[in-house]
């Protein structure tokens, strides 16, 4: 690394400065501008960074568009069947695309019921398991060979695709309690397969931020191990692990095909969410997307719409974007409002 | 009395019980695993262990007399599934390393913060959503495309013509499932991006590179092993995607690399979604035995991106 003071020294001697008693006349003579960048070549270098700034904003403007596609077209379309009469009701009476009685086109209070209930379930399961999986791996398994297993399964269970989370509790209820069993808890099942390693994952990361002088300070009180986690580095977590879990809620939200298999589909209210088949508001959407045109017979009054069931399942589709935009918006504040205070 | 007074209340009892609950919910997750494991087994045994005639009679049904044989019947399934995620894996590649470099290091500030939560949300948005833009907006508008591209690319044999109207395609489905992992390849390639340390970005631009070449020198490879895994987990989500695939592609059950043709390919999801309802016992048996396939493919996928991961912070 002596090139920088040979420079430093060389550069008025390679000039043919007029210094002939220095030594440093020994010195090769470099020739610098040989080391000069062309111009072409600063050019070049300019249009590619140019190019590379084009490319990449232009990679950002093409995908905008069909993200903001998605978003306007649920809008739009959504809105026009979006009242109180099709949050209120539900599918029974609903003949072809001829009007109910109460002046609407059917609704989607039973899914409504069932996304919550089914959700609320998988929530009751996993939350408690993954929270507490998370405290055992960082509290008190530290390196050992078991809770390397247990990282890599978690790993493993994140990738596992929600159609066999919903083949897994199809097989398992049809063997627990019966072939052909389709209840809610079935779905919630299959739900909170899909939601755990995200609770796991989230909370395992919070508790590993929490400073350890909190845990040392504690137990140096004399206060026990149970208590210190509880009080001290699960209540330092807590923000963090609140808006983890609900963001792993707004994810599995939105799952249709587990709940497809495993949870069913009536058009009636079903809140019993451990015996008949419930619909939830994504199979709700698929099952009037798939219907694709209602019956309008001839001697239909002019309130007959066709294309009802694609109406009905963009306004249920806006239903639940804003469901889970309002799960995601909670989830920030709930982060922000609890947050261990900085000085 | 004096016993109260002199021995504190310990919570050993306390303690040893919430260890123990803790331990119980970490050895719980193996289980877990393990029962998804026995109960898919036990389901799909009568393939194996069941009258084989009986099962080449439900695939037969299930083909329309094309195979009787599960292999053969699971293997056009398996090369749909793995063309149509590569696919939409090549799409989403570059575009969203884009717009995570757009987001980390060309947006001003504001803009940047206000876009991560947009693709933060995009992110969360239901499959199902996507399948019904896809179905209803997308397979109507994007015909013209299609047939450019199979009369300007016809002689490609991936592009061959005549493009299929409506294009109820594996290269819409492919371009669905592209968006649908966008936002999650992006989040993570962002977060990544966001932590190159400045000092060597600083050092790249002080020796006089562009902001190109900085990025070139100092982003990418700090945040190689973290784009990689995070293509991996969009690859993991596309291969096991069901909705978009199941309202979208017109399926078939073929070796077929005709990207704009119809009825060419089909998912081992979907599949599942599609024949479920209609299957009797040993249908669902050859079902799940397909959705295990499918588990392998993905447990493989997510296996090697966390090689991936792993090796990359042993070096640091």
């Amino acid at each position: 690394m002596n090139s920088p003071s040979q420079q430093n020294t060389g550069t008025p001697v390679g000039r043919g400065s007029a210094a002939p008693a220095r030594a440093a006349d020994e010195a090769p003579v470099i020739d610098f501008d040989k080391f000069k960048p062309t111009r072409s070549h600063v050019a070049a270098r300019k249009r590619k960074d140019l190019f590379m700034r084009v490319l990449i904003v232009l990679a950002f403007a093409i995908a905008c568009i069909p993200l903001v596609s998605v978003l306007w077209t649920t809008l739009a379309r959504g809105f026009r069947r979006l009242n109180w009469d099709f949050l209120s009701h539900n599918m029974t009476n609903v003949i072809g695309g001829n009007p109910t009685p109460s002046g609407g086109y059917g609704g989607i209070l039973h899914a409504v019921i069932g996304t919550l209930e089914i959700t609320l379930g998988a929530m009751v399961i996993s939350i408690p398991v993954g929270v507490l999986c998370a405290v055992y791996l960082i509290e008190y398994a530290g390196k050992s060979r078991l809770a390397d297993a247990i990282h890599l399964l978690v790993d493993v269970m994140s990738g596992i695709p929600s159609i066999v989370a919903g083949l897994f509790a199809f097989s398992m209820f049809a063997l627990l309690a019966g072939p052909g069993t389709l209840n809610g808890f079935e779905g919630s099942v299959a739900l909170s397969l899909l939601m755990l390693p995200t609770v796991v994952k989230t909370t395992e990361e919070m508790l590993k931020i929490v400073p350890n002088d909190l845990r040392e300070a504690s137990l140096a009180l004399g206060v026990t191990k149970q208590r210190t986690i509880t009080k001290v580095v699960l209540r330092t977590a807590l923000p963090g692990i609140v808006s983890g879990a609900i963001l792993a809620i707004a994810r599995v939200i939105g799952e249709t095909a587990p709940l497809l298999m495993t949870a069913g589909y009536i058009v009636s209210t079903n809140a019993n969410l451990f015996s008949g088949q419930m619909t939830t508001l994504p199979v709700y959407v698929y099952q009037e997307y798939s219907k694709y045109r209602a019956n309008c017979p001839a001697d239909a009054s002019d309130g007959c719409v066709t294309s009802i069931p694609m109406e009905r399942a963009w306004s249920a589709a806006l239903v639940l974007i804003i469901i889970v935009l309002i799960l995601n918006v909670i989830g920030r504040v709930v982060a922000r409002v609890l947050a261990p205070k900085k000085k | 009395m004096s016993s109260t007074l002199h021995e504190p209340v310990s919570g050993k009892k306390a303690d040893g019980v919430f260890r123990g609950v803790a331990y119980a919910c970490g050895i719980l997750i193996l289980v877990v695993l393990a029962a998804v494991a026995v109960f898919l087994l036990v389901q799909a045994w009568p393939l194996i262990g069941g009258n084989q005639a009986d099962v080449s009679e439900t695939i037969a049904s299930f083909t329309g007399g094309r195979s009787t044989n599960f292999w053969s019947y699971v293997g056009p399934l398996f090369f749909g599934t793995v063309l149509v995620a590569a696919l939409a894996l090549v799409i989403a590649f570059f575009v969203s390393i884009g717009i995570a470099l757009f987001i980390s290091h060309y947006a001003p500030k504001k803009l940047a913060t206000v876009l991560s939560g947009v693709v933060d949300l995009l992110a969360a948005i239901p499959s199902v959503i996507y399948g019904l833009w896809g179905g209803l907006v997308l397979v109507p508008s994007i015909y013209p495309f299609w047939n450019w591209v199979a009369e300007t690319l016809g002689w490609i044999p991936l592009f061959s013509g005549p493009a299929a109207n409506p294009p109820r395609t594996v290269a819409t489905v492919a371009l669905v499932l592209a968006i649908m992992i966008l936002p999650i390849i992006t989040s993570m390639a962002r977060d990544i991006f966001q932590q190159t340390p400045k000092l060597l970005e600083e050092a790249a631009l002080g020796l006089g590179a562009t902001k190109w070449e900085m990025i070139k020198l100092a982003v990418l490879p700090f945040g190689r092993s973290g784009v990689i895994s995070a293509s991996m987990l969009g690859l993991g989500r596309a291969l096991g995607e069901t909705m978009a695939v199941l309202m979208i592609l017109a399926p078939g059950m073929r070796y077929s690399i005709h990207l704009l043709q119809a009825s060419q390919n089909q998912t081992i999801a979907a599949n599942i979604a599609a024949q479920y309802p209609e299957a009797n016992a040993l249908g669902v048996s050859v079902l799940i035995g397909t959705g295990l396939v499918l588990f392998v493919i993905t447990f493989l996928v997510n296996l090697a991106a966390r090689r991936i991961t792993s090796k990359a912070s042993v070096k640091k």
